[in-house]
């Protein structure tokens, strides 16, 4: 039954991840039909590769702590604490996380960079610093945390802390002793993917790192993209699949040991109005700090979106409207349809990884088995791998019967629901462990099959969790530039590709209609985000 | 209905379950009764399916249910916390077993009706599940395990999270209703008094074998073996040397029915057969804690050099604490144990 359920999602990522990914390595480690697998040990050696290791792993670990420091405080208010407009913040938060790498980048660089605002106002600039690459990584990731930890801590059961109160436990101590211990897995998990994201980093380094500071993926597109450089792009490739698969190793070790069935309450049940100054200060410490990080990059965006050349206006935005607004050919189509194209592409995508996802979360929920556990990992691979390499991956392997999707649409979907599913794994695996066993034992004695009881007894009491996961698997969706940069047919472009390719540009008019498209795609994420919160709240209360 | 075959499982090393031969007839009551740990709870999920077996065969109705999936099995089971579904009301729980056997909704709605009136919740359907009392959640569970007319109800500890006289009362209305109905059922619990009230025939389980099995009168007057008369909550056990119509016990002589086992083995004597008389006539003993139990009082008496004794006493009867009696014993309620 475990194995069936498997079949699909070991299928789908065989064909569509392992195979392609397998390629490209291939081409670049292959000459005349043999391995050349002492070209990993010259490229290992060069210093400056060296440099570039040591860079990624450093940078990525100071933004996870330095996003886990800022962000929890946040998970608790939002878990904890009922003030008016919680759901429009929430949503407002997670916009960072969806919008295009190169945006986030582009934003911290008109807030951090020369002529930004700070440069204005105080003569203060951050983007030689890795400062700004960390601020930028902790505005991108903060509702990674927010979400991640923030949900499962809204259902615990305050009473579990009141019973550690009674027994004699300080404030503090109940927390550490019983609250902690039950949000272990979920801080885990968020740290694991801000560290993965952060490792990974593309778009912002790219744009903020300048030729001083370089990531893994950077690298790996400089050596493919531009030196055409495919033997070294493949080896630091496998050097990332490498600490991936190891972080992800160790992961699952550590998670797996600390998950347990939890008593999960109804969320509403454990938020309420902040009491006390202190619980006020902490509340308006959160908000700040919401306001300062998000708010501010965001609302540079959109002033810049709106400066024109003759003042503020929807120049940018009306010149979106039609094909050859840009003055060349930058596009086959008026820019504005790419917003179609990505809300379409991000749907299907987002069923995809939900089918694929789901099942893998349901074969997963009993702990059982080495093969089991393995497939745990391997559902995490697509994060930590080079989307750029499984984008040209998609473009060389792809392409011919009895398998040819090069001119289909459904590439693109397929490519952003890799990053899906592990979102979707992550977010409803735990609380499909939290369910008690003896419900479903219950079903089954009632007469319902393996199967019926999942749909009846599993299905409702995740339904949020579902709908999480779709928030998280759409949001990435849209937001998708590595490998969509790849596959993306140049007739339906993407929000982010087309993004990009505005800001590849020279150009007032192009630079400002960038800044327009980003706000419009910060703008539909808002709006997707704020009706999934809807949905939300009206299920829960379905009951 | 129910026919256990040698059934065998493990758990490790240990085996939970240990060649257990049971039969259930039907429209019968039958009462499993053992400490925690005895494997009684483990006997019920072997039963539904819910545990593998690693020997042995279970018949429903004659059939052997190896390879029959716990969903094929037709059985009702009532867990110990119950286990409603938190995000259905009450009606939609009691229609859960009838929707999975697709039984249609007018009829759906009626059977509900029906049983919450059974159980005593008339008009309940609407009611959410967390909004209900123990004894409330209890009747649900009942209803909604009764629901689709399963061929066995199963009840693992019924009784065993409510308050003494909620369980009392319970414990009737329960032994009624499954006479009226004529459901055959097997139930699992560590209280004797819960045990003894529901059942047709006991049977008391001890480290996964079956120690003894009976009526409920059978197993009360005699317990098989000391481990069972102490469960049971007699704790007037000593080591004996039988001859004739006497035992040589730490209490002295003692006097022992006609016809009981020669020679050495374990001796009950109940509460009810310790006589308190004068200090000259008969053991010895100092009186301890008195303990009343509505109609009588049970008395602790500590002879000198011999294990504690328990008596039951009427109210007017009841030396006081401190004092000095002497102890003669009644062969009528005295038992010889077979096995240790």
């Amino acid at each position: 039954m475990r194995l069936g359920l498997m079949a699909v999602p070991v299928a789908f990522f065989a064909l569509f991840f392992a195979y392609p990914v397998t390629a490209i390595v291939g081409r670049g480690l292959k000459a005349g039909g043999d391995w050349q697998f002492g070209r990993i040990g010259d490229v290992l050696a060069r210093p400056d590769i060296l440099d570039v290791l040591w860079f990624t792993t450093w940078q990525a670990l100071a933004s996870t702590a330095l996003t886990l420091l800022i962000a929890l405080p946040g998970a608790y208010v939002f878990a904890r604490f009922d003030f008016p407009g919680k759901q429009v913040l929430r949503a407002v938060v997670t916009v960072p996380f969806v919008l295009p790498t190169v945006v986030v980048g582009t934003a911290f660089l008109a807030l951090l960079g020369r002529g930004g605002l700070l440069d204005e106002l105080w003569g203060v600039r951050l983007d030689t610093t890795v400062w700004a690459i960390l601020l930028a990584h902790v505005f991108f990731n903060y509702a990674v945390v927010v979400r991640t930890v923030g949900g499962l801590w809204s259902q615990l059961d305050l009473r579990q802390e009141e019973a550690a109160r009674v027994l004699g436990a300080g404030r503090f101590a109940a927390f550490r002793r019983v609250t902690l211990p039950a949000l272990a897995p979920a801080v885990a998990a968020a740290a694991l993917m801000v560290f993965l994201f952060t490792f990974t980093s593309f778009g912002v380094v790219q744009i903020l790192g300048g030729p001083a500071y370089s990531t893994l993926e950077v690298e790996v597109y400089r050596q493919t993209a531009q030196l055409l450089d495919l033997p070294t792009a493949a080896v630091l490739t496998l050097v990332q699949f490498a600490a991936v698969g190891g972080i992800l190793a160790v992961h699952a070790a550590t998670v797996r040991r600390r998950e347990r069935a939890l008593k999960l309450v109804d969320p509403a049940q454990t938020s309420r109005r902040p009491r006390g100054a202190g619980q006020w200060a902490l509340l308006g410490g959160v908000l700040l700090t919401a306001l300062l990080l998000i708010l501010l990059p965001l609302g540079v965006l959109v002033e810049r979106s709106l400066d024109g050349a003759g003042g503020y206006g929807f120049g940018y935005y009306e010149a979106l409207q039609s094909v050859g607004a840009g003055g060349s050919s930058t596009f086959l189509v008026p820019p504005l349809e790419a917003v179609g194209n990505s809300l379409r592409y991000a749907l299907v995508a987002t069923l995809i990884a939900l089918v694929i996802g789901g099942l893998a979360a349901a074969a997963l929920t009993r702990r059982a088995g080495r093969l089991v556990r393995g497939f745990d990992a391997l559902l995490m691979l697509p994060l930590g791998v080079s989307a750029v390499t499984v984008g040209f991956g998609f473009l060389i392997t792809l392409d011919k019967p009895p398998l040819d999707l090069r001119t289909s649409w459904i590439l693109v979907p397929l490519a952003q629901a890799l990053v899906g599913v592990p979102f979707v794994v992550r977010t409803m695996l735990p609380v499909l462990r939290a369910v008690d066993d003896r419900l479903r034992e219950a079903a089954a004695v009632l007469g319902a099959s393996p199967l019926r009881a999942w749909r009846e007894v599993d299905l409702p009491l995740v339904r949020r969790a579902v709908l999480v996961a779709a928030g998280f698997a759409f949001a990435v969706s849209l937001g998708e530039f590595g490998a969509t940069v790849f596959i993306a047919r140049p007739d339906n472009p993407t929000l982010p590709v087309a993004v990009a390719r505005l800001l590849g540009r020279s150009g007032e008019l192009n630079y400002g209609q960038a800044m327009a498209l980003s706000t419009i795609l910060m703008l539909v994420c808002a709006v997707s985000l704020l009706l999934l919160e809807r949905i939300r709240t009206d299920r829960s209360g379905e009951f | 209905m129910l026919s256990l075959q040698a059934a065998t499982v493990r758990f490790g090393e240990r085996a939970v379950l240990d060649a257990v031969d049971l039969e259930v007839a039907d429209h019968r009551i039958v009462c499993v009764l053992g400490p925690s740990g005895s494997g009684k709870s483990t006997l019920l999920r072997a039963v539904a399916g819910l545990q593998p077996m690693d020997g042995g065969r279970v018949l429903l109705a004659g059939q052997d249910q190896a390879g029959v999936p716990v969903h094929r099995r037709g059985l009702g089971l009532m867990f110990q916390d119950h286990q409603l579904f938190p995000h259905r009301d009450v009606g939609s729980n009691v229609a859960f077993g009838l929707r999975m056997h697709g039984t249609g909704r007018a009829e759906t709605s009626d059977r509900v009706r029906e049983l919450l009136e059974l159980v005593g919740l008339p008009g309940a359907e609407r009611r959410a599940v967390a909004a209900l009392s123990g004894g409330e959640q209890q009747r649900v569970a009942l209803a909604r395990a009764l629901a689709p007319r399963p061929k066995l109800l199963m009840l693992d500890e019924p009784l065993g999270q409510l308050d003494r006289s909620l369980r009392e009362r319970l414990v009737v209305e329960l032994r009624t209703l499954f006479r009226e109905l004529g459901t055959t059922v097997l139930a699992v619990t560590h209280d004797q008094g819960e045990a003894f009230a529901l059942a047709d025939r006991v049977v008391v389980m001890r480290d996964g074998r079956i120690a003894q099995e009976g009526s409920p009168l059978d197993v009360w007057q005699r317990p098989a073996s000391a481990f069972v008369a102490r469960f049971l909550g007699f704790d007037n056990v000593t080591a004996a040397t039988v001859t004739g119509q006497a035992a040589a016990t730490a209490w002295g002589k003692v006097p022992v029915p006609e016809g009981s086992p020669q020679g050495e083995a374990d001796l009950l004597v109940r509460p009810a057969g310790v006589r308190i008389g004068a200090p000259e006539d008969g053991l010895r003993c100092t009186v301890g804690v008195r303990t009343f139990r509505g109609n009588h009082v049970t008395v602790r008496l500590l002879p000198e050099n011999a294990p504690v004794l328990e008596a039951e006493c009427a109210l007017r009867d009841t030396p006081d604490e401190g004092a000095v009696v002497g102890v003669r014993f009644d062969a009528a309620e005295t038992v010889v144990l077979a096995g240790g």
